[in-house]
């Protein structure tokens, strides 16, 4: 085999004519997500097309991997190229159908298509999850095949990576990236080509750059997708970054929680240094760069830079205080830049267009593109990559096609357990770095969980605050004692033992952890409690005052009846309570023991009549 | 991480390759800057150490830590810091529910206690028979699927009470 390896830009660019060439002679691909649409049987449907299609007069048509298309909720979704039919809630027993009606005769299948407004919409732009959407950085997430890295160089990875480390200084890479505007995207927003420079400037030779990929926020998963989508463009972003601050040794930490992610990053890895892309000399340029990839071992605060920098070192995963900013002292005390995953996925794309396109999306508060990770109770799940400033009615509305179900839109928790929950007075709040602060949340590295009438919001609250207790480290007193603090009220309220005077102590003990904690854990910690306190103060006195959960979550402060009208006497409640608290004959109405009842709910899940209502 | 079979003996033969991968199988114990940087890889060595046995054997760490020079009390507060290492043996599958805020707005406490109920072993625990490990966590970062659980490797989403039973009675049988 003859030696990969591309000795400059020149080689890069014959490859890429070469795998073009080599593309130019497949027809049709079918393109099946082999991530997060695995969860719904994608791993069975790819095999079943690879069987079905390797026979003779097929060879022309190509069954690819591919990473996430974006639109979860019609998992396991697959594409058609060269056409663009996206077919969601395909089963292997379409499989034949959609061989000889598309593949074959051109034809499309209405009932796999989307539907919209009553018909059958095939293609992207008459979707609204896509037509409402701009995707850049994910342009080739679900396009390529992320295992392979002649699809990446196909699709123009490491392009910009060439021209930046053979026609730019690290001087100009720098200021590119200042002029775009772009800011980190992973939670605080801090300037991406400011903190860059930070590093490029700080005293040393020996310097190194991090990919955070601890992608902790729970309903946030962009980075993941985007890690087992299109892993070369953050080595390609990385490989700038590097270029830029003269970092020759980086690291990519990611979760331990993301088993695909990690195969992924480690094969692309592998085959990005058989192409000579890392090691010594890239392109001829005489820059040396490689990349370790390191898995977290689950700590949430390890995605705060300077105890991932600690976890790095082999440490219990504490954060330290700033200054001196890891910029100046980071892993082994020697300067060091840490950027998240999507931040740098956008490198090459602002390397590639120039600073002023990327400039020109977005507004004040923010430029380019976000992805958010819409999740929750919305009809239309998955990843949504919309021009920063877009705002939330657009989002969960047009995008997510709002609440299903007949429900009302209540909040969404942007953010994660930083941010805070935005009510339906915002939703047209425009979605960037600035006008999120305003509403008390951040933009965080963007989970949008949109929560309806049935959600409880001092319920929420307490998720948040028991969460960030777990996981603070015990470091500082105000974080570690703090956050105890506050789940404590917050539970003691749920359980309907709430008096008066805890929401002023909820609200005075919230400022004193913001403005008293070391890292930013416990810095934005209370912003849940704050919001929700803020917007939906109502709901937090009906648990005081009046006893009572109005969404009916908060299992001391319901109980569960059966309707007498309402109830045919199937029987299905009886058989699915788990502590035979429910009596009745069959065909008469049944009847809960409120004594005996444990409140889970499962006999409210499984009534076909919804005899039983919670009150 | 694997949850693979429970080895009964934790015999130091799979930490030693291990050792040598990560090429710290040292003459002596290492001091100064060079146990420095051999403490930089800590948390892979442990992970890989997991990985082989199901589980850290504290035998097995003291052994490393002789001869890496690591202390052992380092290890352990590393160890205990980190929510994915375990100092006992997990059972043949791990199951993992998710608690993360899309699943909890969709009901995974419930999920989560009717698998608690199911095995009859409370969010952290290993039944009796050591065919299931039981834990909460945070986010599986598969929020499309809520509430969802994940055995093993395997990803099982849209769970109902109903089904962790159905789904459960599969692995108990292999």
């Amino acid at each position: 085999m003859r030696d990969k390896k591309l000795k400059n830009y020149e080689d890069l660019k014959s490859l890429h004519k070469e795998i073009d060439e080599e593309k130019s002679k497949v027809k049709s691909r079918v393109l099946v997500c082999m991530t997060g649409c695995r969860a719904k049987g994608a791993e069975e449907l790819a095999r079943t097309f690879r069987e079905k299609l390797d026979v003779p007069g097929m060879e022309e048509i190509e069954v690819v991997d591919v990473g996430c298309h974006g639109q979860c909720s019609r998992a396991p979704l697959i594409m058609i190229e060269p056409e663009e039919l996206l077919y969601g809630d395909v089963k292997p027993k379409d499989v034949d159908e959609i061989i000889e009606e598309t593949l074959i005769n051109g034809r499309v299948i209405p009932r796999l298509c989307a539907e919209v407004e009553g018909r059958a919409a095939a293609k992207a732009p008459d979707i609204p999850f896509y037509s409402g959407q701009e995707r850049d950085v994910l342009k080739n997430c679900g396009r390529i095949d992320p295992q392979k890295i002649e699809d990446a160089v196909a699709a123009g990875s490491y392009d910009a990576a060439a021209k930046a480390l053979t026609t730019l200084s690290p001087e100009d890479v720098i200021t590119i990236v200042k002029d775009s505007g772009l800011r980190g995207r992973g939670g605080a927003g801090f300037p991406t080509g400011l903190k860059w420079g930070f590093a490029q400037q700080a005293a040393g030779n020996e310097k190194y750059l991090i990919c955070n990929a601890d992608e902790g926020d729970p309903g946030a998963f962009m980075d993941r997708a985007l890690l087992e989508g299109t892993p070369h463009q953050v080595i390609e972003g990385m490989l700038i970054a590097a270029y830029a601050i003269g970092a020759n040794n980086g690291f990519i930490y990611v979760r331990a929680e993301y088993p695909i992610a990690v195969e992924h990053v480690t094969m692309a890895l592998e085959q990005a240094r058989e192409y000579g892309l890392l090691g010594n000399n890239i392109l001829n340029s005489g820059f040396d760069f490689d990349i370790q990839l390191r898995k977290g071992a689950g700590a949430f605060v390890c995605g705060e830079e300077t105890a991932l920098i600690a976890s790095l070192e082999g440490k219990r995963g504490m954060p330290r205080p700033r200054p001196p900013f890891p910029a100046n002292a980071g892993f082994r005390g020697k300067p060091t830049n840490i950027n998240n995953v999507e931040t740098l996925a956008n490198i090459p794309l602002i390397i590639e267009e120039g600073s002023e396109a990327f400039h020109a999306k977005g507004n004040e508060g923010g430029r380019g593109t976000k992805i958010f990770a819409l999740a929750g109770k919305v009809k239309e799940t998955g990843l949504v990559e919309v021009p920063m400033g877009t705002t939330l009615r657009q989002i969960v509305f047009d995008v997510g096609g709002g609440v299903p179900d007949g429900h009302t839109f209540k909040a969404a928790q942007i953010g994660g357990p930083s941010g805070g929950c935005v009510p339906a007075q915002h939703l047209d709040l425009p979605l960037d770095y600035e006008s999120v602060k305003e509403v008390g949340a951040i933009m965080g590295s963007g989970g949008l969980v949109v929560m309806d009438d049935r959600t409880c919001m001092v319920d929420v609250a307490r998720f948040f605050l028991e969460f960030t207790q777990k996981e603070s480290c015990g470091k500082c007193v105000p974080c570690r004692v703090g956050t105890r603090q506050l789940a404590d009220i917050l539970n003691k309220i749920c359980d309907g033992k709430g008096e008066p005077k805890d929401l002023k102590k909820l609200e005075s003990l919230a400022k004193e952890v913001k403005a008293g904690s070391l890292c930013g854990l416990g810095q934005t910690a209370p912003n849940p409690v704050l919001t929700t306190l803020e917007f939906f103060r109502d709901e937090y006195e009906a648990h005081i005052n009046e006893k009572r959960c109005p969404a009916g979550v908060c299992k001391e402060l319901i109980s569960f009846s059966i309707t007498v009208d309402d109830c045919i006497g199937c029987g299905l409640c009886k058989k699915a309570c788990p502590v035979d608290a429910i009596t009745g004959d069959s065909k008469q109405p049944h009847f809960i023991d409120p004594d005996a009842c444990i409140k889970c709910g499962a006999c409210h899940e499984v009534c076909p009549t919804n005899a039983v209502v919670i009150s | 991480m694997k949850s693979g079979t429970v080895k009964e003996d934790p015999g130091v033969n799979l930490a030693r390759g291990i050792l040598e991968k990560h090429q710290l199988m040292l003459e002596k114990p290492a001091v100064g800057r060079d146990l420095e940087k051999s403490q930089e890889l800590l948390i892979p060595l442990l992970q890989d150490i997991q990985d082989a046995y199901g589980y850290l054997p504290p035998p097995v760490l003291e052994w490393v830590s002789k001869k890496t020079g690591i202390p052992i009390s380092r290890m352990y507060g590393v160890i205990t810091f980190y929510s994915q290492f375990y100092l006992e043996p997990k059972g043949k599958h791990t199951i993992r529910c998710c608690q993360g805020t899309a699943c909890h707005v969709k009901g995974s406490q419930a999920i989560g206690e009717a698998i608690e109920e199911y095995l009859g072993v409370k969010d952290g625990d290993t039944t009796d028979d050591m065919q299931f490990t039981f834990e909460s966590v945070q986010c599986l970062g598969t929020c499309f699927l809520a509430p969802v659980i994940m055995i093993d490797n395997d990803y099982y989403g849209e769970m109902t009470q109903g089904k962790v039973k159905k789904v459960l009675e599969r692995y108990s049988k292999s």
